[in-house]
């Protein structure tokens, strides 16, 4: 009785460390970097993590739910980061084009020194809201891999695409462009 | 003289104290950079080289230049970037657990350990008792060896 108590005990031991090493390979073999970005881009319209964060172009908060009803461009991006530099401009026009259309641009600053994100602000001339995610919780949920990532979502809070890296250059801007089209009549 | 004497105790002082150690109160980037954690990498500032930890290192050198203290600089990055910038945990509310958990947990493994050996030293082998009977055959044998003894 005792020998058999001892063998299930060994044999449960065994499960576990299996089941385990099933679970580790079963992670390493779907890690895609960035899973909602990787999701997003294989057409599975996966929800946008909500968010509810301190702005830095004005007092107060921004919850992204409460944008829910618009198509929403959210992007990643902090200061000291040179491609960020290269896209800031396309976005503040893609704001300016498109607000009037019920497109909202939201810069989330991300683990970056406020004062240093406003300064960025200041100098490329954006007027869009954003908020800032010091400690990049944020970020880790949207799962980003890097700056900048800029998700699409549609008027739902589904996101329709994502662009990991910079938008700089002419097939990127039109991704982006092509993004928001779609987005605008889902 | 005297003023020279003086002079050369504290040049003395000053070549012997350890190199990280701050002079005159001043905190020491080296200290704080090995007391902060980098928020992307998750290690410590002095361990990391990426971009932001850069940024936090020269935040750190020129608040430094400005007078402010230790306190007053980790608190700066502590709002910018959050607790989790803070390589020890705070010693109150939340953070006191991360203190307390792994002493409970030695506690509780030094309670286990002492009941182990406990169980296991009752353990004992039951000894033969003495006044159990001998087997016939070993009696009649230590019988026959008395008696040639004897004679």
């Amino acid at each position: 009785m005792k020998y058999r108590a001892r063998l299930a005990a060994q044999g449960m031991a065994i499960g576990l460390v299996a089941l385990l090493l099933i679970l580790l390979a079963w992670s390493l073999l779907h890690r895609d970097g960035g899973g909602l970005a990787a999701a997003a881009n294989r057409g599975e319209l996966p929800k946008a993590p909500d968010f509810t964060l301190d702005r830095l172009d004005r007092d107060g908060e921004l919850n992204l739910a409460s944008l829910t009803g618009k198509v929403v461009v959210v992007n990643y991006w902090a200061s000291y980061c040179a491609p960020c530099k290269d896209e800031a401009p396309f976005l503040e026009e893609v704001w300016r084009r498109n607000r009037r259309r019920d497109v909202v641009v939201v810069g989330v600053d991300w683990q970056d020194f406020t004062g240093d994100a406003r300064r960025f602000m200041r100098r490329y001339g954006l007027t869009f809201p954003v908020v800032h995610d010091g400690p990049g919780d944020v970020g880790f949920d949207y799962g980003i891999t890097g700056l900048p990532e800029t998700y699409v979502l549609d008027r739902q809070g589904r996101v329709v695409h994502a662009i990991v890296g910079a938008i700089n250059t002419d097939e990127d801007r039109q991704r982006l462009r092509s993004a928001i089209a779609q987005a605008l009549t889902a | 003289m005297t003023f020279l004497r003086i002079a050369a105790c504290v040049a003395a002082a000053v070549a012997v104290a350890p190199a990280g150690a701050s002079i005159g109160g001043a905190p020491n980037p080296a200290d704080l950079e090995a007391e902060l954690v980098c928020p992307t990498c998750k290690t410590t500032l002095d361990q990391s080289d990426s971009l932001v930890a850069q940024r936090m290192k020269a935040f750190i050198r020129v608040r430094i230049a400005r007078g402010w203290n230790e306190e007053q600089i980790k608190s700066a990055l502590v709002a910018e970037f959050g607790p989790g910038v803070l390589a020890e945990p705070p010693g109150g509310g939340f953070g006191l657990l991360a203190w307390l958990l792994p002493l409970a947990a030695l506690a509780a493994g030094a309670v286990a350990v002492a009941f182990l050996i406990r169980r296991w030293s009752g353990r004992r082998v039951p000894e033969a008792e003495d006044d159990a009977p001998l087997d016939p055959q070993l009696e009649r044998l230590v019988d026959e060896e008395l008696a040639r003894f004897d004679a």
